[in-house]
């Protein structure tokens, strides 16, 4: 580290180069935060999946209904500790546009089911009380600036009408990751009020009592309802997340692609600058070897050059991107989730420093190479 | 005195072909991203507006955003039937179309795991109203058996969907009769069964629709029958012109990939800018003399920044170009996605139009003029005395 500031004063020398350089680098690992952040937004289902947790649907689609007295049977399978259910509701506040998920839910054994989220323990009673109450994502309830108390009008796309909730809760997430876009509602006020498909949910939750033995829980959970009419798809939360995913298309190899050619434009951009700073420095290296550094030295002094330059952009880039996230969702919600998270800001700096090593080394070989006599001989 | 001659610039980026590269790759690359994302955009809009006729008119319950929210009963179809603007065939019967739109999970060969499949209930008018639909193979559904006719997409998309094969699902075999062709519209990526069939195996009503597609007998019909369906006290229904119906099925998805697209092209753009500017600086730096000596020959400020201009211009166009050559392939390349609003997987085509390469090419010029600018005016500036020491 004693060539640091003999580093420091060949960044210095060029100073819109260096600029440049930094700001392409700033420029590439901001973009791979947003492809990350996008990429973490589509896997949240599968990220935030819990292992004990399946999800039993009609094996025709989700959007056929299974009986309601399906569970009673299923906890009577072996290694079923729990089951609850949902239903889609498919409402909207207000414009068709402001899309996010409502569920009509099993009161008491839906927030059993899912530790992740948090209610305050007096709302969650209200709740309880209310037949017309809902529970509201915190995200949800910021986006329209819903308070408790309130009482809100849903347009009943699915089932006809408008329908009034009670706003008895909101509920966190106890990671960044888990999505507070949902709002739940009491699936008794929407037995009462349905006019068809009575005696009928969406899906099932089934949370079994050991995780290692979830496949042949889903194995039983089918067998037990095959040929009759409503026969059932389980599957662990995780795998029913995926699908989702891929549904949607490939973007993990969409968001591969892009990146690859970002990070392999930022390659030659910068392997052009440092091969240039060298070329430049021919006369300047060959006088550093004279007076007694040697090739290694050379090597590590236009290797760290540019490494300098990755790292500064990288830290950047990394800064903006996490600042653009803390922002939100650039879509106006149909990302559940817009963050970023550590893990995949080390990637980052990992990849910048990567690529700052790749632009350097074949310049750095270059000067490491240099023959004394003739490089002070040119020009 | 004339300008720099457009040669010099030629032979110039000719010559220094090794560091131009890099700003020619970078802007290829950009152009590349920048144009595969507004293709994507371009074919799955078309895909959807396509499948839309405008002399139909989508009839579905007031309020229902799609199909699979809407219920229209038998009764209500017949009063529609007999609305002012509706076509009837030669025999006289109303070109009315009655559907029943649920999904089912199939096996996606793509990705290997069940997606959702839009499956259409119908009747021997659907063709007759949806007339871009052909049968390419086969023949069309008999009332009454569990037939199927696939679209031309869904029976690629999935497996077990070919002529001739029998899938199962909903508890019944059925067979597959007919492949049909709708010209590379939503309907491509449907499977059709037969509307009673179908209820049954839903366990729906049978005179349950989910809408009616209407034939009108033009496109101007559709204010009349819209002001005869809204005043029947029977009907509590909305009708569309099936265009718009499909145009605003396609709103979400493709604001979502062109929001996305522009968002990483600028950005990748700013890269590239500052990709191009450091060549050019260096560029600058390294001709330092040669630029002296054409001030030294008489070329004028003015003219050393237009050559300057051109010179970055050219490279830049080269670049867009490139990318445009590179991006030309992914045209026709077929892909699916969930609409979210049908909640089903739908099959589209890549569009490289000219019109999006046009844009691509505008963009490298952009780039090319953003990164060019500063460069050249600095080379403009430099003294001319001292340049001509240097080195």
């Amino acid at each position: 580290m004693k060539f640091f500031a003999l580093i420091w004063s060949n960044l210095r020398r060029k100073k819109v180069r260096t600029a440049l350089t930094v700001g392409s680098f700033a420029v590439a690992l901001f973009l791979y935060g947003l492809l990350a952040a996008i990429q973490t937004a589509f896997n949240q289902g599968v990220e935030v999946a819990g292992v004990d947790r399946l999800v039993v649907r009609n094996k025709v689609s989700l959007i056929m209904p299974l009986p309601v007295s399906y569970r009673e049977r299923m906890l009577q399978i072996p290694g079923v500790k729990t089951v609850t259910y949902a239903t889609w509701f498919g409402g909207y506040y207000q414009d068709p546009k402001n899309f996010f998920p409502q569920f009509a839910v099993e009161k008491e054994t839906w927030l059993k089911m899912y530790p992740e989220f948090k209610v305050p323990r007096g709302e969650w009673e209200a709740f309880l009380q209310d037949r017309e109450g809902c529970v509201v994502g915190r995200k949800t309830a910021e986006r329209f600036g819903w308070k408790i108390g309130d009482r809100v009008p849903l347009v009943a796309s699915i089932f006809g009408g408008v329908w009034e909730f009670n706003i008895r809760g909101i509920y966190d997430g106890t990671r960044s990751e888990d999505d507070t876009t949902q709002f739940w509602f009491r699936s008794d006020y929407l037995e009462e009020r349905r006019t068809w498909g009575k005696g009928m949910v969406g899906w099932y939750v089934v949370q079994v009592a050991d995780p290692n033995e979830a496949a042949s829980v889903a194995e039983a959970i089918d067998s037990r309802f095959a040929n009759s009419p409503w026969e059932t798809s389980a599957e662990s939360e995780k795998a029913f997340a995926a699908g989702f995913v891929k549904q949607v298309g490939n973007i993990q190899l969409l968001i591969l692609v892009i990146g690859g050619v970002v990070f392999f434009t930022l390659l030659l951009v910068t392997g052009n600058a440092m091969a240039m700073a060298v070329r430049e420095r021919t006369a300047e290296l060959a006088v550093l070897k004279t007076i007694g550094f040697t090739d290694a030295s050379v090597l590590w002094l236009v290797l760290g050059e540019s490494m300098a330059c990755a790292l500064q952009g990288g830290v950047l880039g990394l800064a903006a991107a996490k600042l653009f996230t803390l922002r939100g969702d650039p879509t106006g919600g149909f990302l559940p989730v817009f963050y970023l998270s550590p893990a995949k800001m080390a990637l980052g700096l990992a990849l910048t420093l990567a690529v700052g090593v790749a632009s350097g080394i074949i310049p750095a070989l270059l000067a490491m190479r240099l023959k004394i006599v003739e490089a002070l001989r040119r020009v | 005195m004339s300008p720099i001659p457009l040669i010099y610039n030629v032979r110039s980026v000719r010559a220094r072909w090794r560091g131009n590269l890099v700003a020619v790759l970078g802007i290829a690359g950009v152009v590349a991203v920048f144009v595969a994302m507004l293709s994507m955009a371009r074919g799955f809009q078309l895909t959807l507006v396509d499948s839309g006729s405008p002399s139909n008119a989508i009839v579905m319950r007031g309020g229902a955003t799609t199909e699979m929210e809407s219920v229209v009963t038998r009764e209500q179809i017949q009063v529609i039937a007999g609305a002012p603007g509706v076509a009837h065939d030669e025999e006289g019967h109303p070109l009315v179309s009655g559907e029943v739109f649920v999904v089912a999970a199939f096996h996606h060969r793509a990705s290997d795991s069940d997606a959702l499949a839009p499956v259409r209930g119908v009747s021997e008018q659907a063709l007759k109203v949806h007339r871009g639909v052909r049968i390419v193979s086969g023949r069309f559904l008999r009332p009454g058996l569990a037939e199927l006719v696939a679209g031309k997409s869904a029976s690629t998309m999935y497996s077990g969907f070919g002529l001739g094969d029998t899938p199962s699902f909903g508890g019944r075999t059925w067979r597959v009769v007919g492949i049909m062709d709708s010209g590379g519209s939503a309907f491509d990526s449907e499977v059709w069964a037969d509307q009673p069939v179908l209820s049954q195996t839903y366990k729906r009503p049978e005179d349950l629709f989910s809408s009616v597609t209407v034939r009108l007998t033009s496109p101007a019909a559709l204010g009349d029958f819209k002001r005869a369906l809204a005043s029947d006290p029977r009907l509590t229904v909305q009708a569309d012109r099936e265009t718009d119906y499909y145009a605003k099925q396609s709103r979400a998805v493709s604001t979502m990939i062109r929001v996305l697209g522009f968002l990483v092209a600028s950005v990748m753009g700013i890269g590239a800018v500052f990709g191009a500017f450091n060549t050019m600086y260096s560029s600058v730096a390294a001709r330092a003399r040669e630029i002296a000596t054409l001030r030294a020959l008489g070329f004028g400020g003015a003219s050393v920044v237009l050559s300057w201009m051109v010179e970055a211009l050219f490279i830049a166009l080269i670049g867009g170009l490139l990318g445009c050559i590179v991006v030309l392939p992914v045209n026709g390349l077929t892909t699916s996605t969930l609409n979210w609003q049908s909640f089903s997987q739908i099959a589209f085509a890549f569009r490289v139009t000219p019109d999006l390469l046009g844009k691509g090419l505008l963009f490298a010029l952009v780039m090319g003029f953003v990164g060019g600018l500063l460069p050249a005016l600095r080379a403009a500036r430099m003294p001319v005395a001292s340049a001509l020491r240097e080195l």
